[in-house]
């Protein structure tokens, strides 16, 4: 089994709340949901919507395909009538409105709506009953679970679908990413609002307290950055995140953290642009930005996140990396990636560390400390300011010789470069490769990065079954760019097709430059609107 | 001494006030008894930005302008340490603007010393925010069209508890304003005049020496009103001293968190502590 819904409507309707009921009792009864939202940059009106599907198999993609659209409005029909299967159904605000007015409230059509939804589909009352307790405020539960109750009438049921017992979580990148650097032990985040991110900046900014998170809304992201910067040269685990035109602002504090060395995580969560773009849009073009921004040369690591369980699990390897090399680990999600709402295993806790490379006074050998000695991997022991007396901690943004003072020598300054870069090195013992599906030596490899995964997943699992020979390569660590599996399979492949979500193919033109391979074929989309597994499917067949 | 390093020699040119300020910020250390490793010095990048060169604390130096931030981000992570921001005029009133009036608001526990010789030094010579109308510069050869920023009364508008200014030239009464700046619980400003013997000709040394006056004994720091007055004094007579004290909470400890606990450095990080998170999302 496997079904879509779609529920649509003007900003400011409610879909929300009815998305979140259904995503939540679709969770409840143990089927596997992923629920995309395609919302627009105003706080009222125009047109929002919400794909919401749910199966008793893992799902990695939306379906733009659906077999029921819940419409708060006419336009909402206008708009996806197309989009509904065969036997589809749509339950416009006309069909329950007498309900609605009976009950005297006109909000509760979403939960009239909900009880609708599950009867048609054959699913109980009691789990959708016990989500309205937990989700609303105490006066106004009683109407809502009438509301319920009334909708669940009116409905017929077209499937009886059975249940399995929920064993999952339902997150979203964002959160992940926020659960990740909780996990990790992040004791500082700062932030300036901006969509896609904000939902990072909100979701520790809840938990601030409870943790011990000092979290800070920023006059700007010019602050933000060099502010993060300021924490983690004091000791702490610190992390800041915006979207492209704020990581724009941070690129100067980006180039100091390389010459610093101090360690700190950065997120971009990627919109369209240039400029101002699509703000609650999604795309992947700031990849080579990630790669290359910072006026001179430094080394930092770039990280794509695939989908909100590996949001999880690198947001806490990326803090790691950040100490044990003392560099500057960014991580990039996209509008798709944080928004979407996606049934999970509950994360593995046990499977995580944190490993944080501070020295100390017995590993400073020197009278004077010095912040950038020299040593084989171009790593200097760290120790922190004030905690071993008699011993300062000098870092300077100037060129500097190993005790962090200002220096003007150009021998000192060849080899503070190189001791920089040496890190290059090292930090590839640590690069992972991308992740491969598909089958064995495959003719035709994909290529893709970052949340394109789901789509790309879905795609290839049917075409395998389809009988094509087919793989793919999912690149997360992307900078420095892992070669080795790439190499490995292209060499095998007739065919090799790039899948991004940028007009300018920006993957496929690392590939070439670093592991001077090329591509065959290139599908590429820059609409704002993220790929589905379907779109994928179709857009491969065109090219095989 | 102490805060001495072997090594380096200032790059200031001779006769140039960040000698004395740096002078009065030793003495000031050792008054207060503070040690190297329990106070950083932050700072962006400028003449007097370069401050952590010449005498041995923690420091941190910066992008140009932008001192602030990672002043607060030490401040946060870790309360135990004393933080002073030391910057020029040009960094702290004009690329790190925003910074400077977000910082009031916050309130957070810092000392920020302004090196103001009304010029940018380093860059030799234009025109900085608190350059007089009208005055010529290597830049500005005929005149500054722009009017000063009054950053005392800039500080006062937006709430400021500390307000003072020194003189790079009365070191001990530099040396009293920056220890009650150090003390004060919460954002002090002390902007400090202090002459430019190059690129400056016209604030000479003997231009803020023949205007300068202490304020009174009987001046009272905790009347506004007066202290508005006293901030927007710079002609013929300039003040210097604290012109405004008030006590108010600091930023740190409007986290309860912060306040209650111990230094966030200091605190453990175990993975499992967060597990529980997944709750919410069942
Ligand atoms: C982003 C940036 N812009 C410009 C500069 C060049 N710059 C360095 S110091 C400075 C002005 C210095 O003036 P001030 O802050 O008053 O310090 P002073 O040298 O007078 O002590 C400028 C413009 C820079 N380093 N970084
Ligand atoms: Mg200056």
């Amino acid at each position: 089994m496997d079904y879509s819904v779609l529920i649509g409507g003007a900003a400011g309707q409610g879909m929300d709340t009815c998305a979140i009921l259904l995503e939540k009792t679709l969770k409840r009864c143990g089927f596997s949901v992923y629920a995309s939202s395609d919302y627009m940059s105003r706080v009222r009106g125009g047109h929002n919507f919400f794909y919401i599907r749910f199966s008793d198999r893992k799902l990695y993609s939306f379906s733009p395909r659906v077999d029921l659209i819940f419409a708060m409005n006419k336009e909402t029909v206008d708009i996806h009538r197309s989009k509904l299967k065969e036997n589809g159904f749509i339950l416009t605000q006309e069909t329950i409105e007498d309900i609605v007015t009976k009950l005297g409230n006109p909000k509760v059509i979403n939960t009239v709506g909900l009880g609708f939804i599950l009867k048609y589909f054959g699913l109980p009352m009691d789990i959708a009953a016990e989500v309205i307790k937990e989700e609303f405020k105490e006066g106004i539960i009683e109407i809502n679970l009438r509301a319920l109750e009334e909708g669940y009438k009116q409905s017929k049921n077209r499937y009886s679908l059975t249940t399995f017992k929920d064993e999952s979580i339902l997150i979203n990148g964002n959160q992940a990413v926020g659960v990740g650097a909780i996990a990790a032990g992040c004791r500082f985040y700062c932030g300036y609002p901006m969509t896609p991110s904000t939902g990072v900046l909100n979701y520790l900014a809840a938990h601030s307290n409870e943790f011990g998170i000092a979290v800070d809304q920023v006059e700007d992201e010019v602050a933000a950055l060099n502010m993060a910067l300021g924490a983690a040269y004091a000791g702490v685990r610190a992390m800041t995140g915006s979207s492209g035109g704020g990581f724009a602002l941070m690129v100067e504090a980006l180039s100091l953290a390389g010459m610093i060395e101090v360690p700190v995580v950065l997120i971009n969560v990627q919109r369209p642009g240039p400029a101002t773009g699509f703000p609650t849009r999604t795309e992947q073009a700031d990849l080579r930005f990630m790669i290359h921004a910072g006026h001179g040369e430094f080394p930092r690591m770039v990280i794509a996140l695939r989908n909100v369980e590996d949001a999880f699990y690198q947001t806490v390897r990326a803090f790691n990396i950040a100490e044990k090399y003392q560099i500057p680990v960014l991580l990039m999600s996209d509008q798709h990636l944080a928004d979407s709402v996606v049934t999970v295993k509950p994360f593995d806790f046990t499977k995580v560390k944190v490993e944080r490379y501070i020295s100390g006074e017995e590993e400073v050998v020197d009278e004077e400390y010095k912040r950038y000695r020299f040593t084989e991997d171009g790593i200097s022991p760290r120790i922190l300011p004030g905690k071993i007396p008699g011993q300062v901690v000098l870092v300077d943004s100037d060129e500097h010789d190993e005790w962090g003072h200002i220096t003007e020598s150009d021998e000192i300054r060849t080899k503070m470069v190189d001791k920089r870069l040496k890190k290059y090195e090292y930090l590839k013992e640590d690069i992972q490769e991308p992740w491969f599906i598909g089958k064995d030596k495959p003719e035709n490899l994909i290529i893709c990065w970052g949340s394109t995964y789901g789509a790309v997943r879905e795609a290839v699992d049917r075409l395998i079954e389809e009988g094509y020979s087919i793989g793919a390569l999912i690149f997360g660590d992307i900078w420095p760019l892992p070669t080795k599996r790439l190499l490995d399979f292209g060499k095998m492949a007739k065919r090799i097709i790039d899948v991004e979500q940028n007009a300018t193919g920006q993957l496929e033109s690392l590939i070439r430059e670093v592991a001077l391979m090329k591509p065959t074929d290139r599908i590429l989309k820059y609409d704002g609107r993220p790929f589905s597994g379907e779109e994928v499917y179709k857009r491969i067949r065109e090219v095989l | 001494m102490k805060y001495e390093y072997k090594l380096y020699e200032p790059s200031w040119c001779p006769g140039c006030g960040n000698y004395m300020i740096r002078t009065a910020l030793k003495m000031a250390l050792e008054e207060l008894e503070i040690e190297p490793h329990e106070v950083v010095l932050v700072s962006g990048i400028g003449q007097a930005a370069k401050m952590q060169h010449y005498i041995k604390v923690n420091g941190f130096n910066g992008l140009h302008g932008r001192a602030i931030p990672p002043a607060i981000g030490i401040r946060l992570a870790n309360k135990n340490l004393k933080v002073i921001v030391e910057s020029g005029d040009g960094g702290s009133y004009g690329e790190g603007g925003n910074h400077f009036i977000h910082a009031i608001r916050r309130n957070i526990d810092i000392a920020h010393f302004v090196h103001d010789n009304q010029i940018y030094g380093l860059t030799k010579g234009q025109a900085s925010p608190t350059t007089a109308m009208g005055q010529k510069t290597t830049l500005q050869f005929d005149g500054v069209k722009v009017e000063p920023i009054k950053p005392l009364a800039l500080a006062l508008t937006m709430g400021a508890g500390f307000v003072a200014r020194g003189f790079s030239g009365d070191i001990p009464h530099l040396v009293s304003l920056m220890k009650a700046a150090i003390e004060y619980k919460g954002y002090a400003l002390v902007d400090i005049l202090q002459p430019c013997v190059v690129w400056n000709r016209v604030n000479t040394f003997a231009w803020y020496k023949n205007r300068v006056y202490h304020l009174p004994e009987d001046y009272d720091y905790t009347n506004k009103e007066e202290a508005m007055k006293k901030a927007l004094e710079f002609d013929d007579k300039i003040p210097i001293g604290i012109l405004y004290k008030e006590e108010k909470e600091s930023y740190e400890d409007r986290f309860d968190f912060i306040k209650n606990g111990p230094p966030l450095v200091d605190r453990q990080l175990n993975p499992m502590d967060a597990e529980r998170l997944m709750e919410e999302f069942r």
